[in-house]
């Protein structure tokens, strides 16, 4: 089902596609048949992708709709009506801006807005080098410290948007020092 | 279907027509105009969505979508009452409290059923009456080869869907998000060699009310008028 859909792509096409999106791919058609090829298996097998992979890549989208019969923008349709399902690979940050009452009432939309600035990508989206992705969230259940943000899985509390700026100077910190670890290591090493 | 005729009255008219055919469909086939948008000739199940085909029928409680009755024999209907014209600038204001879109720049100018529907209606395109609220989607999506959709114009009727899920075989246009932000997407046509032969058929522009969906090839030239028109009168301004 794979090799077919790839044999049809245009040469550019099928270059974009990288060998972390391929192994998903392999993983996704390996896994299809342990769902019946009908209809009502289209959401748990969304559910599947999603949770194994963390995203739903279009062509892993057309295998299932092959899969099951129906057609692709069937399964977009329905895959988007649902807030659980992104179509973007997650970032190795990914930041959850909360929107819920409390920290909405407190400007959580500014916070958003400060991120996507900041990180040049809209809500929803991934950096193109793959180190953030943005989302937004309704309540994490920290009203009391609104308005609230969700960096990997640590919570930061009463954010400004000097704070969204100290956050992202803390990853990119944390980065560097991680890389230069990294070469020391491989010095010591070799 | 029977070939059974019965007769029915409208607005005080008596109509022979078919047992079992669409209310609607029998109106506008003796010039009885009903302002509509969601309504195909030939569907069998009418999603009655627009709101705009309402009619009274003696002994039925409310109003009644006509698109989707079927005449009986001896029914009384009424079409054109203050409250029925009420209740249809009410689904129209819902329809157009969205809507984005310019009609000086719009390919469907002068021949787009909103627009004839508003005259009929005599209401604004644009209503005052309602809060606007802003939907988020991108200006324009041209991911399709040969298709190209503009969401602030669509009033999202489901014709193009309705008709391009008719076509037995092809890439098929769909609905995709929710609520408020809903659109139509062409996902997927990217991966599928079929979306190229949408150029022969087309049927989803051709039953788009509105300027919402066209051919990359028509827009492109439409385009390309209003620049030059846009130009000329630049420069005659500039002249005078």
């Amino acid at each position: 089902m794979l090799e077919q859909l790839l044999a049809g792509l245009e040469p550019s096409e099928r270059a974009a596609i990288d060998d972390e999106e391929l192994q998903i791919l392999k993983d996704v058609e390996a896994e299809m048949p342990v769902f019946a090829a009908e209809r009502s298996q289209l959401l748990p097998i969304l559910q599947h992708i999603q949770g194994r992979h963390g995203y739903l890549p279009k062509l892993a989208l057309q295998m299932v709709a092959d899969y099951l019969g129906v057609t692709i923008g069937k399964v977009y349709g329905i895959a988007t009506f649902y807030n659980q399902f992104k179509f973007n690979p997650p970032g190795r940050n990914p930041i959850k801006v909360c929107l819920g009452t409390a920290c909405h009432v407190k400007g959580g939309e500014i916070i958003l807005e400060n991120f996507e600035r900041r990180l040049e990508i809209t809500e929803g989206q991934t950096s193109p080098d793959r180190e953030y992705s943005l989302e937004r969230v309704a309540c994490i259940g920290c009203c009391a410290l609104a308005p609230a943000v969700v960096v990997g899985d640590k919570v930061e509390a009463y954010v400004t948007p000097s704070k969204v700026e100290g956050i992202i100077t803390e990853i990119e910190v944390r980065k560097a020092m991680a890389a230069r670890e990294q070469e020391r290591n491989e010095a010591a090493n070799g | 279907m029977s070939e059974k005729l019965v007769t029915i009255t409208v607005d005080g008219r008596k109509i022979s027509a078919p047992a079992g055919s669409r209310l609607l469909k029998v109106c506008l086939e003796n010039d009885i105009y009903i302002p509509n948008l969601c309504y195909l000739e030939g569907m069998s199940d009418p999603p009655a969505s627009c709101r705009l085909c309402l009619v009274e029928i003696e002994g039925e409680p409310g109003m009644v979508a006509s698109c989707r009755c079927e005449i009986r024999d001896g029914m009384v209907v009424t079409s054109n009452s203050d409250d029925i014209l009420k209740m249809r600038q009410v689904a129209f204001r819902l329809l157009v409290s969205t809507n984005d879109g310019h009609c000086n720049t719009c390919i469907a100018n002068k021949h787009c059923e909103l627009q004839q529907i508003a005259k009929f209606l005599r209401q604004p395109l644009r209503t005052k009456r309602l809060r606007h609220i802003d939907r988020d989607y991108p200006e324009i999506i041209d991911d399709h080869p040969v298709l190209m959709y503009e969401p602030k114009k669509c009033v999202l009727c489901g014709r193009c869907v309705y008709v391009c899920n008719q076509i037995p075989k092809g890439y098929k246009l769909d609905f995709a998000r929710r609520g408020i932000n809903t659109i139509i997407s062409f996902y997927g046509s990217d991966l599928d060699p079929s979306s190229r032969d949408c150029e022969g058929c087309l049927a989803c522009t051709e039953v788009c009310p509105v300027g919402a969906l066209s051919s990359k090839k028509k827009w492109s030239r439409f385009i390309a008028e209003v620049k030059l028109k846009q130009e000329q009168k630049a420069a005659r301004q500039s002249s005078d």
